[in-house]
């Protein structure tokens, strides 16, 4: 498909430009970033004008549940893509706990297969990294990075034994394959339910205590140096695991980090009405740590925002608050509460794009992230005045587990192009009409 | 005087003046108990169901006398026989309940959370007769009931709660109450039964009982869950009981006519010792008494028509 | 608006007919055997215990005593979201087989003293009940009527009446007033 984009603010943090230009798009790629590209009508391209609006490469989130196969009451390939689109994504990478898990070849196919047929978001599946993410048989990486895999992971587990954890690190860095660690001990996390602190005292529920994950991210930080490898930490949520990180990539560890919004947004105080919409693991933390994330992200310690988009059905949280299932969804919110940061002066657009789009290519490896010619026509149109709220019914996800419900939000992706073809479109009320000028 | 609330689920939102009324109220109902005929009309075609996820012989009777002499019908739910045993939700239990148009629903569960689930849901009364390791209002109204009747008042008594501290919801809801009502509390255990950041409850910690008990009007004794120990959160009973049971040795610490209580049932030997336990300083069996009163008063303020 | 108040009774007034009610129990009793008094919370009380100690300047015998609170038996409990104090009960006596002479101030609807008897039917077997009120103003609901009476006081249900008492309210006086009307 072909485009004449004009009149947009374009923010491409990979090459550092804010800055009104014009955009021209031929068979799925970008062929020109410029300033006013004349509108001489070439056979078969049509023109869009997008005044008022910012353009940014697309936005990519590099952790996201599609529960396909195996739990599609939650979410499907086809659901999950759409609540992406809307968000404004036009890749994500899927984790592997799913049922049965990724780690072999034919469920990465499976994967891609479907990816194939919805074909609204570039879809990249993350392998497992042990077998049936049990923690002790490594999966046969090179295998499943044949099959299309771009990254490993046990997410949802830690990799407990540091033996196994090793010989990954090691294996992996060989093939080239980032890994990303789901910081956990078990043994100190077992049984709880939301973060060990005041709230959980006065709530009286099990805590999960934050050095449950500092705890990992050193030995994970330790293995990766001494391995010479390197490593991708998941969902940071305390001010330990900032610290630890930030230390380690001054002493050049080669560490990328990410962070979900719901960890610079909430407190373990949000729970204080035993929402289950807000337990996540890692759960909640105090204030500190929310401080800690915000300046994590401000002084690039954290590289990447990903939304760890969990989907779980009314049955699986409509329970007792400890017996309900951990998660909540975060495509179709994540973009709005990262430009709260914006709004709170935390990061700059560019920043808030680097993080959301440019930095998660990088650490993955995957096309994307940029709008210099050549790349693929991945775009994300956002209008940062508008105001929305988060409704039950506007949610495309098939689970509607979000405890935004109810905020009024502001700035929204509004229309979302992947290779050249628009997958979401509020601009023009349907799906790839486009706006000829 | 209005008592607006729909439900009672914990002693933390309750206000100052609404601990008072209820235990007003309670102190007219003890002398129901007393008399031939224990029963008055006041509930009468009223129905109410105790819904006991966890086994508990003492609260469950006391809410089901409290109840019976309100004449009002009650019903016992408890896991083992029900269609919990069938795997349904808490919430469908509930739902189901309700199409049966009961007046009350007393719930006491594991999971802490569970009774506000069902206050969220369902149109009837809640009374939260204990989650997990969260709140049991009812204890604390009658152990503050108990304690004002023997000493005149609550305000800046000094007040020591032993034990488990980090798992029991008695603890929690006698904090919430006596802060209220002016008293200053303590409490003490085992430093790994202590609970994160408990002191910014306004209570002084100590991990000594000699040290906690110094000149205090009340001692309560909490129950050690024995079933906890293979948490491996203390070394053994034998170890728990040398430190921290409560006997002759060391009552002298108090104040000579200090109130010794227990939410039951007692550990003997573990908590206290048999001769404290049935000793001239223990008000144990009075909180019991006064718990069927206390429950009696909630049962009565709830209950009742739409002005 | 206009609370037009009189006067109906005054202190005089009041212990006469407390006199005269006095000698009216002794005269139908034929004598004080197994005679008690229980005075209905709140009015009641003070009266019972006036009563008591004209009895006992009359006959040189300090009748036994209690108090009834009727609040739980009251049959408009449930209706409404206020919940009335409750006050304490205090009969330190047995009732089986005894003369039971309620006292209350005002008989009014009635249902005051149905309630009283549900209670003190729970409290024993009485051989009889009679009834003693200062003011008894009509307007009846149930089938009770009062045995000793100190003033028959028409009234319009517009009315309220109120028994004050030194004991309780600092003066005597039985007054009468009209109810602001909306």
């Amino acid at each position: 498909m072909n485009w004449l984009i004009k009149g947009a603010r374009i923010i491409d943090p990979s090459q550092h430009i804010d800055d009104q230009m014009d955009i021209l798009i031929e068979e799925g790629k970008i062929v020109k970033l410029e300033r006013n590209l004349s509108s001489s009508r070439k056979k078969g391209l049509d023109s869009m004008e997008l005044a008022g609006l910012v353009v940014t490469p697309g936005l990519i989130d590099m952790h996201t549940h599609l529960r396909e196969p195996g739990f599609e009451y939650k979410e499907t390939i086809q659901t999950g893509s759409e609540a992406a689109c809307a968000g404004g994504f036009t890749s994500i990478a899927c984790m592997p706990n799913t049922n049965p898990v990724n780690d072999t070849r034919s469920v990465t196919e499976f994967i891609l297969r479907k990816a194939a047929e919805t074909n609204l978001v570039n879809i990249y599946p993350i392998a497992a990294i042990t077998m049936q993410s049990q923690g002790s048989a490594l999966a046969e990486f090179w295998d499943l990075k044949e099959a299309g895999a771009i990254a490993l992971s046990d997410d949802g587990k830690p990799v407990m034994d540091s033996a196994v954890m090793r010989r990954a690190l090691e294996y992996a860095h060989s093939l080239g394959l980032p890994i990303i660690s789901h910081c956990e001990d078990t043994c100190l996390s077992s049984g709880g339910a939301m973060h060990e602190g005041f709230a959980s005292t006065e709530l009286g529920l099990p805590g999960i205590p934050g050095i449950a994950e500092d705890i990992m991210v050193a030995r994970d930080l330790l293995l990766a140096e001494y391995t010479r490898s390197s490593i991708h930490i998941a969902h940071v949520s305390t001010a330990g695991s900032v610290r630890l990180i930030r230390d380690a990539k001054n002493r050049r560890i080669k560490v990328t980090a990410e962070t979900a919004p719901h960890y610079f947004t909430l407190t373990d105080d949000d729970l204080r009405t035993y929402n289950v919409d807000a337990k996540v693991y890692p759960p909640l933390r105090g204030k500190d740590d929310v401080e800690a994330i915000k300046e994590g992200l401000r002084d690039g310690t954290i590289d990447a925002i990903a939304s760890d988009h969990a989907p779980h059905a009314l049955t699986d949280k409509e329970v007792e608050f400890e017996y309900a299932a951990s998660g909540m969804i975060g495509l179709e919110t994540s973009l709005a509460l990262g430009l709260r940061l914006v709004a709170a002066a935390v990061l700059t657009l560019s920043q808030l794009f680097e993080k959301m789009s440019t930095n998660p290519a990088r650490i993955l490896r995957i096309p994307g992230g940029t709008l210099r010619p050549g790349a693929p026509a991945d775009l994300t149109i956002i209008d940062l005045q508008r105001s929305w709220t988060v409704s039950r019914e506007a949610i495309r996800s098939r689970s509607k587990n979000t405890p935004f419900i109810g905020w009024g939000l502001t700035g929204k992706a509004v229309m979302t192009m992947k290779g050249g073809a628009v997958t979401y479109d509020e601009l023009h009320n349907c799906h790839e009409h486009p706006r000829h000028s | 005087m209005i008592f607006e609330r729909k439900d009672i689920l914990g002693i933390k939102e309750l206000s100052k003046d609404e601990i008072l009324l209820i235990l007003d109220t309670a102190d007219s109902f003890i002398e129901i108990s007393t008399r031939e005929i224990k029963k008055v009309p006041t509930l009468r075609g009223k129905t109410i169901i105790n819904l006991f996820y966890e086994a508990s012989t003492r609260t469950r009777t006391s809410f089901e006398i409290a109840g019976k002499r309100l004449s009002a019908d009650t019903i016992n739910i408890s896991t083992s026989t029900s269609s919990v045993v069938k795997g349904e939700t808490l919430l469908d239990t509930a739902r189901n309940l309700e199409a049966m148009n009961p007046d009350v629903i007393v719930i006491r569960h594991s999971a802490a959370g569970a009774p506000h689930m069902l206050a969220g849901m369902i149109k009837q009364s809640i009374i939260n007769a204990g989650d997990g390791a969260h709140e049991h209002p009812t204890q604390a109204l009658l152990d503050m009931m108990t304690i004002r009747a023997k000493k005149g008042r609550l305000e800046n008594l000094n007040i020591a709660i032993v034990g488990d501290i980090a798992h029991s919801r008695v603890a929690r809801s006698n904090i919430y109450g006596l802060k209220k009502m002016g008293a200053q509390v303590t409490v003490a255990g085992p430093a790994t039964m202590i609970p994160r950041d408990i002191e910014q409850m306004g209570v002084t910690v100590y991990s000594s009982l000699d040290e906690a008990i110094k000149e205090v009007d009340v001692i309560m004794m909490l129950r050690i869950q024995i079933e906890r120990q293979h948490q491996n959160i203390f070394p053994s009973l034998r170890e728990y009981a040398q430190r921290f049971c409560l006997s002759k040795k060391n009552i002298s610490l108090a104040k000579k006519d200090v109130l010794v209580m227990h939410p039951g049932p007692i550990n003997r030997g573990v908590e206290i010792s048999p001769d404290i336990a049935d000793g001239p300083y223990s008000v144990i069996l009075d909180q019991v008494t006064n718990g069927v009163a206390v429950r009696m008063a909630l049962l009565y303020l709830l209950t009742g028509g739409k002005a | 608006m206009k609370n037009k108040k009189r006067v109906v009774m005054d202190a005089e007034g009041i212990d006469r007919s407390l006199t005269r009610v006095a000698y009216e129990i002794l005269e139908k009793n034929k004598g004080l055997e197994d005679i008690v008094l229980i005075g209905i919370r709140t009015g009641g009380i003070c009266l019972a215990n006036r009563l008591q100690r004209k009895i006992a300047a009359m006959e040189g015998i300090k009748v036994p005593l209690g108090i009834l609170d009727i609040t739980l038996y009251r049959d408009d409990l449930l209706r409404t979201n206020k919940k009335p104090r409750i006050g304490k009960t205090d009969i330190t006596f047995s009732l089986d087989n005894k003369k039971v002479v309620l006292v209350d101030d005002v008989l009014f609807t009635g249902r005051t003293i149905r309630a009283a008897m549900d209670a003190l039917i729970d409290f024993g077997r009485p051989r009889l009940i009679q009834l003693a009120v200062l003011i008894d103003r009509g307007h009846r609901e149930l089938p009770i009527r009062a045995d000793f009476v100190g003033k028959n006081l028409p009234s319009s249900l517009w009315e309220a009446v109120s028994v004050n008492l030194t004991e309780k309210d600092g003066v005597d006086e039985v007054v009468i007033e009209m109810d602001s009307e909306e």
